[in-house]
Parts: C-alpha cells; structure tokens; sequence
C-alpha cells in the first residue's frame, strides 16, 4: 500500500505537468483587456489601513472622480469601472492585488497607485506585461524613465527636483549658506536631501547638520537645537506636517532666525501653520504646484470652486482640508484626459502613446499658469512649481514658474 | 522527490505509536497525507498564474509560521520578532542574486544559514528571558530591521530605501511551464522537504527533550538534557526554517524593500500560527492560508471597516476553535470515531 501510493503519485506527476503544456485558448482581441463598447476597466492599489491609512482619503477621491465623469456620459460613451484595492503599504500585498487586477480582473490599465516602495514592488511586473503604470501617485525622481520602463510614468513633481530648487534659492539668499536640512529617514526625505545636496555642490558647498527624525518621534527640538549650535543660516524643513510645526515653533523660541524653507510635504497652511501659530511662520518659504485649499486667496477662484462642489456632491464626507482630496480628482482627471485623446484606439499601446502626448494641459487645481505636458522622451507630466512666501495669513506666490530646468 | 514522500509516510507510521488520539485513525491518516501530496500537485494545471502566485504565497507562510512553531509551538519561547528573520532571508537571497549573480537555489541554503546563525547568537542572551520579556526582546528585532536595512552603511548592498527588484527564475527549458508555475513546484518541494524535516526533528529524541523543555523546565533539567544549549539551537533552528521561507518569499514577489519586513509582518505570523494551531504541523499552513486571505476578505466586506471585520472574524475563528484549526480538526475526528464506534459495539 506504501509502495504504491508513492508510486503513484511520482508518476502522476509528470503526467500532470505534461498536462500544463496545452496552450490556453487566445482571448478574442476586438479591444483590448478591460475595454468592451459599453465601459473601461481600470485598477488602482492605495492604503485603506496599514501604517499609512490616512492617505486612503486619495483613493476615495479618486473614486468619487470617476462618479463624476460617469455622471456625466462617461469617457466616449464608455463608462469607468474603476477598481482599487487595498495594499496596507505594504510591498508583497501591492503585487498580490496588482496581479489579481491584471491577470483576474484583467484592468485596462493601473490608475495612479500610491507609494514609492508600493510602485517599485509591481514596476518590472508592469513592463514586462505591458500594462500601463499611468500617473503614479509618488515624488521619486526614477519614474521618469521612458527607455528602461516605458510602461510607466509619473505625475507629480519629485522630490529631488524641489531639493534643489531649495538649495537654488537659499543660494541666492546667503551665498555662503550654512545649511541645516531636518527629513524623514526614509524615501521621501533622503529624495530632498540628496536634491539639496545636489543643488549645494554645484556651489560647492555641503549640507552641514543633516538631521533625521523617525514618524513615531515625539519631537524634532534636538535636531534643531543642533542646526543651531553648527550656526547654520539656512533650514531647509523637509518634515511632514507635525514635526514641521514643531521645528517651526521651536526656531521662533530659540530665537533662530535662519533662512527658512518648508518643503511642500509641510506647507499645509491648516496642518503645519496654524498649530505653529502664524507669527512664527512669517516669512516662510515654501513651493506649489497645486492650489492649497486650506489657503484663503483662492476662495472666489473658480477651480477652487469647482472643487468644493465636486466634494460637496461626489465626496462629502471627505475632509476639504486634506490635500490628499485635491491629489485624487487632479490625478485622475489627467488619466480621463489620456482615455479621452485614445479615442476609439483603446489599446495599451495606444495609452502609453497619449500619456508621452500631452500638450499644455491644465486643471482647475493647478496653480494658474502650470501646465502638463509630457513627450516620448519626457515622462515627468507636472515639473513646475512656484515659490510662495507665507505672510502672516496666506502664502503669497512669487517669482517665475521654476521647472527641471534647474535640474 | 522520493525522501519528502518517505518521510511522511513513517511520520504517519510513528505518530501511531505515540499519540494515543490518533491511535484509531492512523490508515485514514496516511492516506490523508498522501492524498494532501498529490492534491498540491494540481493547481497549476487548473488556476491562472495569480491564483498560483497566491498559494505560492500560501506555502511561504506556513513555512514562516512552522518555523515560529517550532520556538513558541514547541518549545514554549514566545517571538514577536519572526519577520526580521523573514525579511534577512529574503534580503540574503536578493543580495546574492542580484548584487553576486548566484543562482537562485544556492542563495536558500545561504539564506537559511545566515539566519540560524543570527537566531543561535540571539538566542544565547534571550536565554535570560523568559515569557513577556523574551516577546519584548524579539519585538525590538522586528522594528529595529527596516531601519537597519536603510541604513547608509549598508546601502550600497540593500539598496537603502529602494529597495533591490529581484528577477523570477525562470523554469527549467525541458519542463515546458512558465515561471509562477515552476516557482509553485519549486516552493512546494522545499516545503514538503522542510515540513518531513521538521516531523522528523519533532519526534526525535531532541525533539523530546525540547518539548520537555517547554513543559517542565527544571524536571527536563534534571533529566540531564542541556536546556541553555536546546534552548539556543531551537532558536537558531526556527530563525533557520523562518530564513527560508523569506527567500522563497524574495523569489515570489520579485522585491524587497524595508517597508515590506515591518513588524506588522511578524504579528500576522504570530496571528497564523496561534489560528493554525500552536505546536502543530499540518496547521502552519492552514496559518498561511489565514495570513494570505483573510485580510482580502474583510476588504470585499467593507473597506472602511476592513480592519474591523478583520478582527471580528479572528474573534470568531478563536472562539470556534480555541485549539486552532489542527485543535479543532483533532476534536472533531475524536468526536466522529467515538460515534462510529458505538453505533457497532461488537466489532472491537
């Protein structure tokens, strides 16, 4: 009985694996994975929970975007069925369901999925299928990378270009700038650092006080009692909105009075200013590219408008002073631009060509004069951002529009 | 092939003479065994390269979880901190390939070894721990490694907070299948060799004494077995099994990052094995199977309660089966044969 059970199991295996070699019957190829007459199939992976739950809020508002335009006739006619699932910021889960909604749910295309470590997880999986990875919702600089992944392309601007924009302008304000940089010990704030760093060399100059903080700290004061005592003349306050607020109050009753340049992770007006109490904010300098709605100079702007009655109507349990709420739709609407320009040629191919065509395209949530644009050789859709200087109430652009020109 | 089979079928042989629950089901058992063997043959002829790619997944837990078994299961040291073994095997493997250009299969042993020498030195002061404590001890493993592996020292290896892309092996050219199908036979075969291992060590006579060390220290003492050094090797051991699982989780998901070794992660093998059934075999890999779906199926119940509905049903799953599924499974098949046995009361 022993003899035979092994045996034949030992046999049946080739037999099965034998069996794996007949080739599964070929789809019918009129349109392509996700797209029938009638609806458009797209997926989406975010943080619902896990760690970094509060971002989930973009998802959402991605979501009740596509209400909206379904609401409203739809792509061409054809309605967007959009699927997001959850990755709880965690890598091995992002493949899991980007597989699940490629090869189970068989999505036309991946819209706008969240996070740096989340995206790199499924990257070399997206390129090798050829599905495209549109508009990943991340400030890392490798997205831009058309030839060695030309399935996948950013949105935002990144975080190393902002870096050494801080690091151009704090030039220009102390030419033999001290600089103290304050970031978080992980992607997002090596990213400034490294582009602040970059940006110093070119004068060559370096980062003097390099300081760290971990998200579960419970306050930066050390780290900037030290920038102090090194007598650095320059802040660059790459924090998120807690600890930026913290570094803030505690320069002001220090009596630190450097340069202060607050990335835009911090420049929450609700978030980081006001808990930091508007006088010690005065005078901050920080970079935008989309309209803070927490900011009053845009109450009577008509995108600004726009926006509260899309959340009014599509997304009115969501904060409306979550930037997150303003990411989501602005994301997604340039992912229906890209629908709309493939016109009836909805394949994969097809989406990547109108993703590296986009022409001076703008949102109602853009800062006046920025536009996308993106060619075959250009896969960093918004790459200008404008100065602001905060002055006691609201920021206050000023300057050109700045682009990667500086990098 | 053949050992992981033989092994099997005389753990079915020896589980007979030892435990007295089994004693009217061992024929049933081992067709049981053998039956599970040729069932995990099938899914890659049946399911697309997702689902295959999930029970890969599946396998890889449970092989996690059976190393965690092994310490608090087995040996009644408790370890919060099982991910940061995962997480240098996978790392271990990432590194060797992708950085050395080694094969695929010699970075397991590597894996493996790096990870029972880290677990053996982390056992000898974790000796003075016992309970809470030790769980507290191996919890600071598991936060401290992500930051660990971002830090700038060791960047150049581990590819800092990027993280390393790791490229699938692909099958064998002969075999005619593509590469998730072969990972699948390739996981499984590791697994079934470590799973024999793990039964075999188990009813050994080390395996005696490390039980006995989990039920009565000072009376396992005074037997003459070495509780300091079983002690150690047992962590050493299950650091090993847990190594193992990580590189084959490396191979699987094709990434790593410090972001995917939290210590969420060694909570959820935590949450496995206690789901599967402390100090069962069979029962890591119903753990993994709770680790890998569960989570997935209180996210089609509700989204914004995803959390919620996860806890409820651990709630449920403890509460229906406060012995695990391996506990439950037990009691039930106790339950059937005592019944059939009254119902002809001439026979035995």
């Amino acid at each position: 009985m022993k003899q035979l059970t092994r045996r034949s199991i030992i046999a049946a295996a080739p037999a099965a694996l034998a069996l794996g070699v007949v080739p599964r019957p070929a789809r019918a190829a009129k349109y392509a994975p996700g797209v029938t007459a009638k609806e458009i199939k797209i997926g989406n992976t975010c943080f619902y929970s896990g760690p970094a739950s509060s971002y989930g809020t973009i998802g959402r508002a991605m979501a009740a975007y596509y209400k909206m335009v379904n609401d409203q006739g739809g792509v061409n006619g054809r309605m967007i069925d959009f699927i997001s699932y959850d990755d709880a910021y965690s890598p091995p889960k992002t493949v899991e369901m980007t597989r699940k909604m490629v090869e189970q749910d068989h999505v036309f295309l991946d819209a706008g999925p969240l996070g740096t470590p989340t995206n790199s997880a499924i990257w070399h999986y997206m390129n090798q299928k050829k599905v495209p990875q549109l508009f990943v919702s991340t400030g890392a600089s490798k997205w831009n990378d058309p030839k060695g992944h030309p399935w996948t392309i950013g949105w935002q601007p990144n975080y190393h270009m902002e870096g050494l924009l801080y690091a151009a302008f704090a030039l220009k304000q102390q030419p033999s700038a001290k600089v103290g940089v304050l970031y978080q010990d992980d992607d997002f704030g090596k990213d400034y650092l490294r582009g602040v760093s970059d940006g110093l060399a070119k004068a060559h100059l370096k980062v003097v006080v390099a300081a760290s903080y971990e998200t579960t700290d419970t306050t930066v004061d050390s780290q900037v009692l030290a920038m102090k005592s090194a007598g650095c003349n320059v802040f660059m306050n790459t924090a998120i909105p807690k600890f930026a607020a913290q570094a803030i109050k505690k320069a002001a009753e220090i009596e630190w009075k450097p340069v202060h340049v607050l990335s835009s992770i911090g420049a929450s007006v609700a978030a980081t200013l006001k808990p930091a109490g508007f006088e010690n904010a005065k005078g901050l300098v920080s970079d935008f590219y989309l309209k803070d709605p927490t900011d009053p100079q845009w109450k009577n702007d008509a995108g600004y408008k726009w926006w509260i009655g899309f959340m009014d109507k599509y997304y009115p349990k969501g904060d409306k002073t979550d930037a997150g709420n303003v990411y989501g739709p602005s994301n997604a609407a340039t992912i229906v631009q890209v629908l709309k320009q493939c016109g009836e040629e909805l394949t994969r191919e097809n989406v990547m060509r109108q993703a590296a065509n986009l022409h001076n395209f703008t949102l109602p949530m853009l800062l006046p004069g920025i536009t996308i644009n993106t060619s075959p050789s250009d896969f960093a859709p918004v790459k200008q951002v404008q100065m602001a200087r905060f002055d006691g109430k609201a920021w206050r652009l000023f300057g050109p529009l700045l682009g990667s020109a500086v990098g | 092939m053949t050992t992981p089979q033989e092994n099997t079928v005389t753990l079915a042989a020896g589980g007979r003479e030892r435990s007295a629950g089994a004693a009217a089901w061992p024929a049933p058992r081992r067709w049981v065994l053998a039956g599970a063997v040729a069932i995990a043959f099938v899914p890659p002829f049946v399911f697309h390269g997702f689902v295959i790619f999930q029970l890969t997944l599946v396998m890889i837990y449970g092989l996690a979880i059976l190393g965690l078994n092994l310490l608090t299961g087995f040996n009644g040291q408790f370890s919060l901190g099982h991910g940061a073994f995962y997480g240098l095997g996978a790392y271990v493997t990432a590194i060797m390939m992708q950085r050395w250009g080694v094969a695929y299969y010699w970075t397991l042993p590597a894996a493996g070894g790096v990870c029972f020498a880290v677990g053996f030195l982390f056992g000898l002061p974790a000796l003075r721990l016992q309970g809470l404590y030790l769980a507290l001890a191996t919890f600071a493993l598991a936060v401290a490694l992500p930051q660990l592996l971002k830090f700038h020292g060791v960047e150049s290896w581990t590819g800092g907070v990027q993280g390393i892309v790791v490229d699938q092996p692909d099958a064998p050219a002969f075999l005619h299948i593509d590469a998730d199908q072969w990972l699948y036979y390739f996981t499984l075969a590791v697994v079934l060799v470590m799973f024999a291992g793990a039964a075999n060590l188990v009813k050994s006579r080390s395996g005696r004494a490390i039980m006995a060390i989990r039920d009565h220290p000072t009376a396992a003492s005074a037997m003459g077995i070495n509780a300091p050094l079983y002690k150690t090797l047992t962590f050493g051991v299950s650091a090993f099994y847990t190594g193992i699982a990580g590189a084959l989780g490396a191979l699987a998901v094709q990434f790593v990052a410090p972001d995917s070794f939290n210590f969420l992660l060694s909570i959820s093998f935590l949450v496995g094995l206690i789901i599967g059934g402390m100090g069962s075999l069979p029962g890591c890999l119903f753990g993994g199977l709770f680790v890998l779906y569960v989570p997935n199926i209180a996210e089609s119940v509700s989204r914004g309660l995803a959390g919620a509905v996860y806890g409820v049903i651990m709630l449920l799953v403890i509460f229906v089966m406060p012995s695990g599924a391996a506990g439950f499974t037990r009691l039930a098949l106790a339950r059937l044969s005592r019944s059939r046995n009254r119902q002809p009361p001439a026979q035995r």
